[in-house]
């Protein structure tokens, strides 16, 4: 995979993750590139376009749209099920997730990515376990701030 | 100093600001708040600050002094400040960054961290963006790090791997020791990544690739479990126990399996059983069986399992699911060539795809159709590939123009045919033709030449109804000038002939001339077209008045022609007929076609003309390869005429007369001499050998000799024998000169010397006046 865009039917920019090195420019190129035409696709088209040597593979949950580049030997329809996969594990973690789930805690979107995909590659193919492991971090969060809280409100 | 406002509240307060100018004076002012708490160095709030630097990031605004502080963030203690401090770091802190290289030894040391979750961030911050030289640092960790037994970490560090591999090839060596029982996990997590370790070892190295065949009994063996074992709440998918780990030992074995007979057929079982097995009801069945289909393709399968895999694409186009079929017609595509009898039997599907209406299908299903259509299908396939032109959208006309006259012309069953294709696409999606095509066809109607007549009149009566298409007036306007003596004797064997007159021709043809429709290209076309005529049709002065209307017109091109016409009708009327005529048009069609590369010097009707850089390979293809027309080399020529056989064929034989020799110019160690012939039976004409010596030492190269007589001769140039002039007079270059000299003037001539001596270039000018009165009298 190269990359993988959330926009919004307006074409704000929601979570953006790149699985290559680009520079910013390039970036902002593809990030208008991609939000003009998937936006421009009638609404019953097949979820797959050809955008120089990648395949662009798209798919709209409610108010987001969900973009993943990948390279011409993948299988795209196995590409729509990693973004059904994500959209899964975001719903477990929100609970009936939406669009401004994603705005407000866009770093937990970032960390549940990150323990799902990596390197542009899947890691974990397993739902419970990707969901056990971000709750684990949660957890580890928040008893370190507690314990800093407590050592805080000792000193004071 | 107060605490700095949290991340929630800054996006809800960023997110109530109506215009783009009111965000971004919102934003400047966090930022100066940020910018001014991390040179205070506020470790409390450094993680907040970090965080919305991020967002404001994602919006678009800059956010690169916020990369110094991610790596603070790091190297902190706190897991949560390592946690943004990281997300910042891939966000931030790729590898085009000065700074990436400072992340080498946090990461590090996190990668030995106690807690796995820490271990877990540095290793996937590593994986994702680590560029090569920390990947060069880094992977003695990473390689210490794959014995492992914890599979949470297991499955990141392999993944990190391959990011190594990815980044530092020549490192793959050292994971090799890794991949030992990489295959006899359970744990499914570290299973998927050992397999994508694999493929990208095999896929970059065929050493590794012969190394890692042996794997290929137990890649069938997990995946027969998989597709045999029940129901597994933690895999699930739909039914389908972990498709992801499915596709992705089918894909390795596709890799293991090409080229390789054994291992092909230690897989045909298990494939066959894929294929049939899945279900299908949902698009992860789909998405296995698309993956082994591929595979099937790619391997040495059996033709029964190959015909199995087409059959399946064969289901998939007609699927109700549009990315299903898409998926196919991609597919078929890739294997058309291979296995064309086959995919041959979806033909109708396929043609049924053209209707549908998505764009990607229908751009997959043109590209198809092409590649199927063979001299048996070609009327059928025709006739809905230009069914499917009149209707496509634009983005495809011109695609769609070109496969069909490629197609046309490779399987046309009659020539009749062949020009009713091309009028039909001329017609209806004319302006969306390729450039070169008009070339093209103006070469096939050539050929065809019992059917010149219907062309002629199809194409004229297609003028009448539409000028808009440019291709189309075009080649319609060459037609007619070629033709226009067919169309107007109403013979044509095809169809009813049509009644027009040449007032009428001429009509259309001027007519294009001043509509606003045509392009300046078009207009060169009709009125060469209108030139022409005056040779095949009797109403020459209206010709010649249209001709010297545009000899002031503002398109330069437009004006050159008309006065080199016009001069056609002055001084050269007995040379305007047929053959000489229809030379000039293809000079200056070919012109036309390779326009640009052609600078062309402004042709002196009077004498001194230089005919440059028209190709003599041209010349020499227009007439089919006559070998009576010389090869001129930058020559001083006449009009046309001499371009033809006729001027030589009217010389006849050459005779030698009583003319004594001279020498015309002798310089710098180059000495030339002329002898003449007086050739037979024109007296008028005067045949010069010009003999080139070199007394040097070294020899003269790229020797060019060119020359120009006064206004009342006509000169040719014949090709020279050489272009080298051997030193110490080894040999000479000969060279033939003819001069027509109907007024018998005396007879002077300017000549001009260009060669290459001691590795310089050199140039010079001469007049020669000598010449004996017996040569020009």
């Amino acid at each position: 995979m190269r990359f993988l865009l959330l926009f919004s039917r307006q074409g704000k920019l929601r979570l953006q993750k790149w699985f290559t090195s680009m520079s910013d420019r390039e970036k902002k190129k593809i990030i208008r590139d991609m939000t003009t035409m998937v936006l421009a696709r009638q609404a019953r088209s097949c979820n797959f376009l050809q955008w120089k040597d990648l395949k662009i593979i798209y798919k709209r949950y409610a108010s987001l749209y969900f973009c993943l580049a990948v390279e011409s030997q993948e299988n795209e329809l196995l590409a729509l099920e990693i973004i059904h996969r994500y959209v899964e594990l975001l719903d477990k973690y929100f609970g009936n997730v939406c669009e401004l789930d994603i705005i407000f805690n866009f770093e937990k979107a970032y960390f549940i990515l990150d323990e799902f995909l990596m390197g542009g590659e899947i890691q974990e193919t397993s739902k419970q376990i990707v969901n056990r492991s971000i709750e684990a971090s949660d957890m580890l969060q928040e008893a370190v701030t507690a314990y800093l809280n407590i050592k805080f409100q000792k000193c004071t | 100093m107060p605490a700095p406002i949290r991340l929630r509240e800054l996006i809800r307060t960023i997110r109530t600001a109506r215009t783009q100018a009111e965000e971004r004076e919102m934003i400047q002012k966090e930022c100066a708040a940020i910018r001014s708490s991390f040179r205070e160095e506020d470790n409390t709030y450094r993680c907040r600050n970090v965080a919305k630097l991020l967002y404001m990031h994602m919006l678009g605004y800059p956010a690169h002094f916020g990369q110094l502080e991610c790596l603070k963030l790091i190297a902190s203690q706190k897991f949560t400040d390592k946690r943004i401090g990281y997300l910042g770091a891939m966000l931030l802190l790729d590898e085009r960054q000065d700074v990436h290289l400072l992340m080498t030894n946090c990461i590090k040391n996190d990668l030995n961290h106690s807690t796995q979750y820490v271990q877990g961030l540095a290793l996937c911050t590593l994986g994702c963006m680590g560029s090569s030289e920390m990947c060069r640092d880094l992977a003695g960790e990473v390689e210490k790090l794959l014995k492992t037994s914890n599979s949470y970490l297991r499955k990141k560090v392999t993944l990190c791997a391959v990011h190594v591999i990815r980044k530092v090839p020549e490192l793959m060596e050292m994971f090799l020791p890794a991949t030992k029982n990489l295959l006899s996990e359970k744990n499914h997590g570290v299973l998927h990544t050992s397999v994508v370790l694999l493929t990208e070892m095999c896929e970059r190295s065929p050493d590794m690739l012969a190394h890692f065949r042996k794997l290929v009994p137990q890649l069938v063996r997990i995946l027969k479990n998989l597709i045999m074992s029940g129901y597994s709440p933690e895999h699930d998918v739909s039914g389908i126990s972990d498709p992801f780990l499915q596709v992705r030992i089918l894909r390795l074995l596709r890799i293991l399996g090409k080229g390789d007979d054994d291992s092909s057929e230690a897989m045909n079982d298990i494939l066959a059983q894929v294929a049939t097995n899945t279900e299908t009801s949902k698009n992860v069945g789909n998405a296995i069986l698309y993956e082994t289909v591929l595979t099937i393709m790619d391997i040495k399968s059996e033709s029964g399992l190959r015909v199995l895999a087409i059959n399946i694409l064969g289901r998939f186009l007609l699927n109700n699911d549009k990315n299903i079929r898409y998926v196919a017609l991609t597919s078929l595509l890739k294997t058309v060539q291979t296995d064309h009898n086959a995919v041959q039997r979806h033909r109708s599907t396929i043609v049924d795809c053209l209707k549908d209406l998505d764009v990607s299908i229908k751009r997959r299903a043109m590209e198809l159709s092409f590649a199927l259509v063979n001299g048996n299908n070609i009327r059928g396939m025709m006739k809905e590939l230009l069914y499917f032109l009149d209707s496509c959208d634009p983005e495809f006309k011109a695609d769609c123009a070109s496969g069909v006259f490629l197609a046309a012309e490779k399987y046309a069953p009659s020539k009749r045919w062949h020009i009713d294709t091309i009028m039909r696409v001329l017609t209806t999606a004319g302006s969306y033709v390729r450039d070169d095509s008009v070339p093209n066809l103006i070469q096939l109607i050539t050929n065809s030449v019992e059917m010149h007549a219907y062309t002629v009149q199809r194409l004229y009566k297609a003028l009448l109804d539409d000028i808009s298409q440019q291709p189309l007036v075009q080649v319609a306007s060459w037609c007619i000038g070629e033709y226009g003596d067919l169309l107007v004797s109403g013979q044509c064997e095809e169809e009813e002939p049509i009644q027009v007159t040449e007032d009428e021709v001429l009509d259309v043809l001027e007519g294009l001339l001043v509509s606003n429709l045509s392009t300046p290209v078009t207009r060169g076309y009709a009125l060469t077209a209108i030139m022409k005529l005056s040779t095949r049709f009797t109403s020459v002065n209206r010709i010649k008045k249209v001709v010297s209307i545009y000899g002031s017109s503002i398109d330069v091109e437009l004006q050159q022609r008309a006065v080199e016409y016009n001069a056609l009708f002055k001084k050269y009327d007995h040379m305007r007929n047929g053959f000489h005529l229809s030379l000039l048009m293809i000079i200056n069609f070919r012109f036309f076609v390779v326009l640009s590369s052609f600078k062309m010097v402004q042709v002196c009707l009077s004498c001194l003309c230089v005919v440059p850089i028209l190709q003599a390979n041209d010349l020499l293809d227009l007439l089919g390869g006559n070998d009576v027309v010389p090869v001129i080399q930058n020559t001083v020529s006449t009009k046309p005429a001499s371009a033809g056989g006729e001027l030589l064929d009217l010389l006849g034989d050459l005779s030698l007369s009583g003319i004594p020799p001279m020498t015309a110019y002798n310089k710098n160690g180059l000495k030339i001499d002329f002898t003449f012939e007086r050739a037979n039976p024109n007296p008028n004409i005067a045949v010069i050998t010009i003999h080139a010596s070199n007394s040097t030492e070294a020899d003269m190269t790229d020797f060019v000799f060119q020359a120009a007589v006064p206004k009342t001769f006509q000169l040719q140039l014949l090709s020279p024998s050489s272009n080298v002039v051997p030193a110490l007079n080894q040999g000479t270059v000969t060279q033939v000169i003819r001069v027509l000299n109907p007024q018998k003037q005396q007879l002077r001539m300017r000549i001009k010397l260009t060669y290459t001596h001691k590795g310089s270039a050199v140039q010079d000018l001469a007049e020669v006046n000598n010449f004996p009165p017996q040569s020009w009298q």
